[in-house]
């Protein structure tokens, strides 16, 4: 049965698009929608303790590259960092809230943060290694269900 | 019209971009009993869009919403 639900796959780790994920989840649970993130791949980083991670070679390679959420950068013209660090400063002297803070917006409005059980076995991500308010790891199954009762349903 | 409303909370929202104005709005009225009125005061031109469709979007009513130079004003009352 439909819901008053917004549902979104946040496939990105990028700073811009998961901006633009964050601030649609905070709106919509601010209107008073039930909102559900699912979080994929590269979106995993939006919800990752700054940690040491990975068992083989390469996944303690991916650990190192993806941070938290504090270290994304845009899609575009990050430039090794300096991207980053600018669109950062533009944002602060524009009053406008940072990743984190908009993240920890949607967590205290209620948003339900769920990580993809099968992205957290391939990056070699265990649950301690997350923020403790994402929910029980899941998989499309859930994702589908969830997107079927919602009334707007993204991919970012 | 706007100064006969009782206002029951004012709620401070300048210098505030999207999305916060209307986070900070459904925070604030969440506390508030049915019937009361809340004024908002923002600098971000977006709410004259945002705030009608928050209301609508969540079933309050926007009694009034109006530029005063620099700053958007706005009456809320909490029907639901």
């Amino acid at each position: 049965m439909e819901q008053n639900k917004l549902s979104m796959v946040v496939f990105s780790g990028d700073m811009d698009k998961l901006m633009a994920a964050f601030i649609i989840a905070t709106g919509a649970a601010a209107s008073g929608m039930e909102v559900s993130m699912f979080f994929t791949f590269w979106g995993l980083q939006a919800i990752k303790k700054s940690e040491k991670t990975g068992k083989s070679f390469f996944g303690k390679l991916l650990g190192v590259m993806l941070k938290d959420i504090n270290t994304v950068g845009p899609s575009k013209m990050n430039f090794g960092g300096i991207g980053r660090w600018m669109f950062k400063k533009m944002m602060k002297a524009k009053n406008v809230a940072m990743l984190n803070q908009l993240r920890d917006m949607a967590i205290q409005l209620g948003v339900k943060l769920i990580p993809c059980q099968m992205s957290m076995e391939v990056m070699e991500l265990t649950l301690d290694k997350l923020i403790p308010q994402v929910s029980q790891p899941a998989g499309v199954a859930t994702f589908l269900e969830e997107a079927k009762n919602s009334k707007i349903t993204l991919f970012i | 019209m706007a100064d006969q409303v009782k206002v029951d909370l004012v709620l401070d929202l300048k210098g505030l971009l999207c999305p916060l104005p209307i986070v900070k709005l459904s925070q604030a009225i969440k506390d508030l009993p049915l019937g009361a009125v809340i004024e908002g005061i923002a600098t971000d031109p977006g709410v004259m869009a945002d705030v009608p469709a928050w209301a609508r979007a969540s079933g309050q009513e926007l009694i009034s919403i109006e530029q005063q130079g620099k700053e958007y004003r706005f009456l809320i009352r909490k029907v639901k």
